[in-house]
């Protein structure tokens, strides 16, 4: 037992420099590489921009994904992350308020929409589905870390059914994770982002009006570990151009002008 | 301001999955850990590997295995369906499942280490004096592997406790229902209620300190490791 303990000893320190010498040579190749924590509900739109990004400026960028209350505490400790795509307007502001944004970066990028979906063809339609409660789970998002929760919680409280079916609530950890949950069929309906399904066909959905939760606006914000970096820079520019407005818009985002 | 029945019902919620999942882990895991000891199958090992599986499993590889099978179309919503359900997932019993899984290998190893620990000499023993095989588990083994009952129980508990992963995959996060104490706790620093979170996240700390302290003092009393 000593001598293999002695013996992996020796080995690690060989082991050891090789990982320094890969984590040198990774730091080197990032170089015009902005990391970007993107809200779930963005994520496939963030890729599609992500890939435009790349052909057009040669940079580039890598994503991670979250909710938005999951990133931001990831950010008010310390993380990495360059540019902050959130799915509301509070945490970039207070991200600005608490000094790791840059304030005049601050601006909306997209805003977002819920919809009632369920994998059965006849299951969602419309309020009612909600009102008649013939369903044994519906999935949100967590309302406390995700702003399309929140909203979810907001549209059933205007229908006046959110005491009713609060009993038969499962929340995802994230939009993505929700989605999910419907998905596999665990829950019979759930709210998610319209972006996440509107360029897919299945089966039943209700795209819940406007007039029963306040409007998703998305805001968008550099962070100072990103404001010396030319590429996070540069993203963020190109998150509001001509290119990445057509995607969002094939997304289902809303005008934001 | 706190609010200590949000705080009080995640830590009833895990000791009551813990303690279940305990007895459930004893039921299941005895004959396992039996028939291991006491086998001379050549593939038993191949059994005792996949119940050690969850050792070296990522969590988010049971939470996905358990998600489709516990689903609408896996043998857990067709044994929901049975009780009028549809699905198991999201529910206070799939936790339990899962626990059972997950926590399997520290239960079954502790005692089958006991098993194995007295030989057949006892065994056999008891068997010229005409106790049947039954009589002579209960009379005989059991007693004897008390420590390994001890020590699987113990770790058992602390083990289902401690699980999150798979708790965040397969339990939708229903408060009083399947937010358990890693997941409320994961959920405060998420939102970045901190107090709340020390209170429990301290709690766990002394807990753990305390059930492994007490293993190691158990030992040490019986002088026989369990592990």
């Amino acid at each position: 037992m000593p001598r293999l303990v002695r013996g992996i000893h020796a080995r690690s320190w060989i082991a050891a420099a090789a990982v320094v010498a890969l984590v040198l040579a990774s730091a080197a190749a990032r170089a015009g590489e902005a990391k970007i924590a993107v809200a779930a509900n963005f994520t496939d739109a963030v890729k599609e921009i992500g890939t435009l990004f790349e052909k057009s400026t040669g940079h580039k960028a890598v994503f991670s994904f979250g909710s938005t209350g999951q990133l931001y505490t990831q950010i008010s400790q310390g993380a990495p992350f360059e540019v902050f795509l959130a799915a509301d307007q509070a945490r970039p502001k207070k991200a600005v308020d608490e000094g790791f944004a840059v304030g005049d970066t601050l601006f909306t990028y997209a805003t977002g929409k819920i919809v009632l979906i369920s994998k059965d063809k006849d299951r969602v339609k419309g309020e009612a589905t909600l009102k008649d409660g013939n369903f044994t789970k519906i999935a949100i998002a967590n309302p406390a870390t995700a702003p399309y929760g929140a909203a979810a919680v907001a549209a059933m409280k205007s229908l006046g059914v959110y005491d009713k079916i609060s009993a038969k609530i499962v929340q995802g950890n994230n939009i993505s994770q929700t989605y999910q949950f419907v998905e596999t069929g665990n829950a019979e309906i759930g709210f998610v982002a319209l972006s996440q399904v509107i360029n897919k066909k299945m089966g039943s959905r209700w795209i819940v009006p406007a007039n029963l939760y306040p409007a998703i606006a998305q805001d968008a914000v550099l962070l100072k570990t990103g404001a010396d970096n030319e590429a996070a820079r540069a993203f963020v520019a190109f998150l509001k151009g001509k290119e990445a407005r057509a995607v969002k818009e094939k997304y289902g985002y809303g005008a934001i002008d | 301001m706190l609010d200590f029945d949000e705080l009080w019902s995640p830590i009833r919620l895990t000791l009551e999955l813990a303690a279940i999942s305990t007895v459930a882990l004893l039921f299941v895991g005895t004959p396992i850990a039996w028939w291991l000891a006491r086998s001379k199958a050549r593939w038993k090992e191949a059994v005792a590997t996949v119940v050690a599986l969850p050792l070296v499993l990522p969590p988010t590889v049971m939470g996905f295995y358990l998600l489709i099978a516990l689903g609408p179309n896996g043998p857990g919503g067709w044994l929901a369906g049975l009780f009028g359900g549809r699905s198991l997932a999201f529910t206070f019993e799939s936790l339990v499942i899962g626990s059972v899984f997950y926590s399997m290998p520290f239960v079954v190893q502790p005692i089958r280490n006991a098993f194995e620990a007295f030989g057949d000499r006892p065994l056999e023993v008891a068997a010229t004096l005409r106790a049947s095989p039954w009589d002579a588990f209960w009379s005989v083994a059991v007693p004897l592997a008390r420590p390994g009952f001890l020590t699987g129980a113990v770790l058992g508990f602390a083990h289902t406790v401690g699980e999150f992963g798979v708790v965040l995959m397969i339990g939708g996060n229903i408060p009083g229902e399947t937010k358990v104490l890693s997941v409320a706790i994961y959920d405060y620093v998420e939102t970045l209620q901190w107090t709340q979170a020390h209170i429990l996240a301290g709690g766990m700390l002394v807990f753990s300190f305390a059930v492994i302290l007490s293993m190691m003092l158990i030992e040490k009393r019986i002088g026989r490791p369990g592990l």
